[in-house]
């Protein structure tokens, strides 16, 4: 096959720009394939991150021709014709080259109230495939980061990581919440301390999920039902006041020791 | 003496796959200060690849299903070099594990009445792999990895360990790292190491391993000072990706068998019929008609031999190619797309579906997989206590597939996921109670730092040398040809002057250009010692045992041995260093009990 120009952007923290590698492409190789083959003969230094190779670590997300996608799983000859240019995910700090620092995502993981379920039974749960079905979508999730790196909240609004989730930890939220074991409610955490307000569902975050995960139609619209429901409700406000007992607040939903 | 960023631990645990998650989970329950060193982000480790479910006789499908049940498929299918009592404790204890994943937050696909589907594999007598569509991997270490991180454990993520350091005893007391995004040294004290760090593919040209698997831990274990055993026995998954060439060896779950599908030559022939051992007659259908009956009523019918163990697939496999029946491009046919809807093969077989359909082109529920064997597992790895996990050498402690034993010969599909969870609880119980017990490191070997770190850097210093990426390429080519599926001593005793000479040589003298932070040749440089070591084991071992058994084909000596079937072979390396000299002896095996031999009687 022809030759490929690869327009790669190389550089770290302090800057950087795109250079250009024209290099040999073979029929059904991925974009990752071709980054391996710059690696091995005229960059060996040339950082990218990846592991399984198969589109189910989520590790090898970058911008490929300005879309956040994953360089295992995009085809060279699905791309049009010409340059190719890869550029890291642009949401996240640069380490080097095609890496970025994901850490934003690991620290709201952990921010996460951890399941609660009752005590098991003898012999086990029972749960309903129909029942399961829902939070299975969404742990279909590869923990990629494309849905973070896309959605325009934290993307063109650095300050707003602190408070912001993102369409990742949203899918979590309402996997949580719709778990039928789950006891924990984090229903004002998620509007209150993760930002669930400020979506207001562009739907990018569906749009670049490489596992095909309707975040926005049967995540972030559902939990945002949710979450309004369980504030607004006015016979469930004047059940609180009547019991004089608020839900369990925000803070201590936060604090739920796992079992 | 130089300092570096040091950091103190209880328990220090190397990999944050399915093993060392689940070791973390129980040391820390214990109130221990825990650590995780991880060379790739969290949640990333090659467990996420295991697809078809995790094996455990909880007897949701078939209630005849017990662990006696489990533990005799589990030594018949490693061909009984097993560690018995490894494989005993694993059918013993896999139902409780599963259960608890669900505890935290595991969601596997159910029965009508509610409990956790389990569903039919290779070697299983019973339906007893518990699983998540053909993503069960990914379930398993999302949950742990949730659970570690709502308990607060430290996790030291891109930091890759080099090497164990003792202290002046001889006892482990930590290790040293480096952070891959900046390039800095890193040291870890800790009274207790946990290895969890995998396999060793990688060293193949045909795998269905990532670039992680380059058997760390195998080499760092071998160089403290433990003995690593079983290492000629490595499986070929029989059904990888053939096509595209950039894809071959990608992994294709044995659930698209368990769930009905069948391998045909380029004759359309089910040809498995053909490839039924003596040892598998009884039990295995004998027509067609009697084999797809079996699918739907494991009383109809006996097993199709598609779903016969691993290693006798590959080689059956192996063997049509040879003969000229195999695809355009080398493989055989894996057919589904014929023989269930396309709606049912959507729904059971997701990541399947889009892996050929974004892959390959190929529309699975319309078209036959082209598939053949790729390099997988390696049942052999560091030699431990079956109760505890623990190795010879104080405070140090393997799990998950760099240890040795649990598998024998040959691994059945579905006991790696369920060896994790089994074995990671036993090692961090193990620890917490060394730890408790007042055991631990005097003093920390400062010389073995320094000495690591000369090393890791000489790379960059060298005037001139040969490119790591290249001696990468060339060990996977030569352990491909001389040390692959089928085996012989000329090629392997080649394979040996190779990896002695040569490839020592060239690796004692590449260059690594660039800086130290995020530099993927440089990781690789560091890679390959440990890839060359592991390699020699394996290669010495495959030179020894003159049988074929389980993952050890010899073309020359085709035929078990009765003899050969007695003992494990053990490799060291004198004085438990970096370098010292390899041997190579017979173990022998534990003495089974009289009451499971009678169990193995049992079901003849």
């Amino acid at each position: 096959m022809a030759d490929v120009t690869m327009r790669i952007w190389r550089g770290d923290a302090n800057g950087g720009d795109f250079q250009e590698y024209t290099i040999a492409q073979n029929e059904g190789e991925v974009v990752l394939d071709v980054i391996h083959r710059i690696q091995a003969t005229e960059a060996p230094d040339l950082a990218c991150r990846w592991n399984c190779k198969a589109g189910k670590c989520g590790s090898c997300s970058a911008e490929i021709n300005g879309k956040p996608r994953l360089m295992c799983m995009t085809r060279m000859d699905e791309l049009p014709e010409g340059t190719v240019t890869v550029a890291p995910m642009r949401t996240f700090p640069i380490i080097r080259d095609l890496v970025t620092d994901v850490s934003f995502n690991f620290a709201m993981a952990e921010r996460i109230p951890a399941v609660l379920p009752p005590p098991m039974p003898e012999g086990g749960y029972r749960m309903f495939q129909q029942d399961v079905e829902r939070g299975q979508e969404f742990r279909k999730c590869i923990e990629c980061f494309l849905c973070q790196d896309v959605c325009h909240v934290i993307r063109d609004h650095e300050d707003n990581k602190q408070h912001y989730a993102g369409p990742r930890f949203f899918i979590r939220y309402a996997e949580l919440e719709m778990h039928p074991l789950d006891t924990n409610d984090r229903r004002d955490y998620v509007r209150e301390e993760m930002g669930l307000g400020y979506c207001n569902i562009t739907k990018c975050c569906t749009e670049v999920c490489p596992e095909h995960i309707h975040i926005t139609d049967n995540a972030i619209i559902p939990l945002k039902e949710r979450a309004v429901d369980a504030h607004y409700d006015p016979i469930a406000w004047l059940g609180r006041k009547i019991r004089n007992v608020s839900k369990r607040s925000s803070a201590e939903a936060g604090v739920q020791p796992a079992p | 003496m130089t300092e570096y960023e040091h950091h103190d631990y209880d328990v220090l645990i190397i990999g944050a796959g399915g093993a060392g998650l689940r070791a973390a989970i129980e040391a820390k329950q214990r109130g221990l200060k825990v650590g995780i060193v991880t060379k790739s982000l969290l949640g990333k480790a090659h467990t996420v690849m295991a697809e078809g479910g995790i094996a455990a006789a909880m007897g949701n499908v078939y209630a005849e299903d017990n662990w006696k049940v489990h533990f005799r498929d589990t030594m018949r299918g490693g061909k009984m070099l097993n560690n018995y009592r490894m494989a005993e404790l694993h059918a013993k204890e896999a139902p409780d594990r599963v259960w608890e994943l669900e505890q935290w937050g595991a969601l596997f696909d159910r029965t009508k009445d509610g409990r956790i589907l389990q569903r039919d594999f290779g070697g299983h007598r019973y339906a007893r792999l518990a699983h998540v569509g053909d993503r069960t991997g990914l379930e398993l270490i999302r949950t742990l990895q949730q659970k570690v991180v709502s308990m607060g454990t430290d996790v030291f993520m891109e930091c890759k360990v080099l090497q164990l350091v003792h202290d002046s005893s001889g006892r482990i007391a930590g290790a040293v790292a480096y952070w891959r995004p900046t390039g800095e040294f890193v040291t870890f004290g800790a009274k207790a190491v946990i290895l969890a760090t995998g396999g060793v593919g990688k060293s193949w040209k045909f795998t269905s391993n990532s670039w992680e698997s380059t058997g760390d831990g195998h080499a760092m274990a071998l160089w403290a000072g433990a003995e690593l055993i079983d290492m000629e026995c490595i499986q070929f998954h029989p059904t990888g990706m053939v096509w595209p060439l950039s894809v071959r060896g990608l992994l294709v779950t044995e659930g698209v068998r368990g769930d009905g599908g069948v391998l045909k030559n380029s004759e359309g022939e089910r040809f498995m019929f053909r490839y039924v051992a003596d040892m598998f007659r009884a039990e295995t259908a004998e027509t067609e008609e009697e084999a797809d009956k079996w699918y739907t009523d494991h009383s109809a019918g006996r097993r199709p031999p598609d779903l016969l163990p691993r290693d006798e697939v590959a080689r059956a496999i192996n063997a049509e190619v040879k003969a000229g029946r195999g695809t355009p491009h080398g493989g055989v046919y894996l057919d589904i797309g014929s023989r269930r809807s396309a709606e049912y093969i959507r729904r059971r077989l997701p990541s399947m579906y889009h892996q050929f359909m974004e892959l390959a082109g190929v529309d699975i529920t319309r078209e036959a997989m082209e598939i053949g064997p790729t390099c997988h597992y390696i049942m052999g790895g560091v030699k431990v206590d079956a109760d505890t996990a623990a190795t010879r050498v104080d405070g140090l402690y393997a799990a998950g597939e760099v240890a040795g034993g649990m598998h024998g010969a040959n691994r059945l599909g579905g006991n790696s996921l369920s060896d994790l969870v089994v074995f990671g609880r036993r090692a961090g119980v193990a620890a917490a109670d060394y730890i408790e017990g007042g055991s631990g490191p005097a003093d920390f070997d400062q010389g073995e730092v320094d000495a690591a770190i000369a090393r890791a850097l000489a790379p960059f210093t060298r005037e001139s040398g040969e490119s790591p990426y290249d001696i990468q390429h060339d060990l996977q080519e030569m352990m491909q040809a001389n040390v692959g599926i089928i085996r012989n001593g000329p090629e392997l005793d080649d394979a040996l002057v190779q990896l002695d000479s040569t490839f020592s040589e060239r690796v004692a003298n590449l260059k690594v250009t660039g800086g130290r932070a995020y530099n993927p040749g440089w990781n690789l440089a560091t890679d390959l010692p440990s890839m060359i070591t592991v390699s020699k084991c394996v290669t010495r071992g495959a030179i020894q045992r003159e049988e074929s058994r389980g993952g050890h084909t010899r073309e020359d000596f085709p035929k078990a041995s009765a003899e050969f079937g007695t003992f494990n072979l053990a490799h060291s390396v004198s004085g438990g260093t970096y370098d010292g000299e390899f041997a190579t002896v017979r173990s022998p095996l534990l003495t089974m009990p009289d009451e499971l031999k009678a169990l193995l009687e049992e079901a003849k």
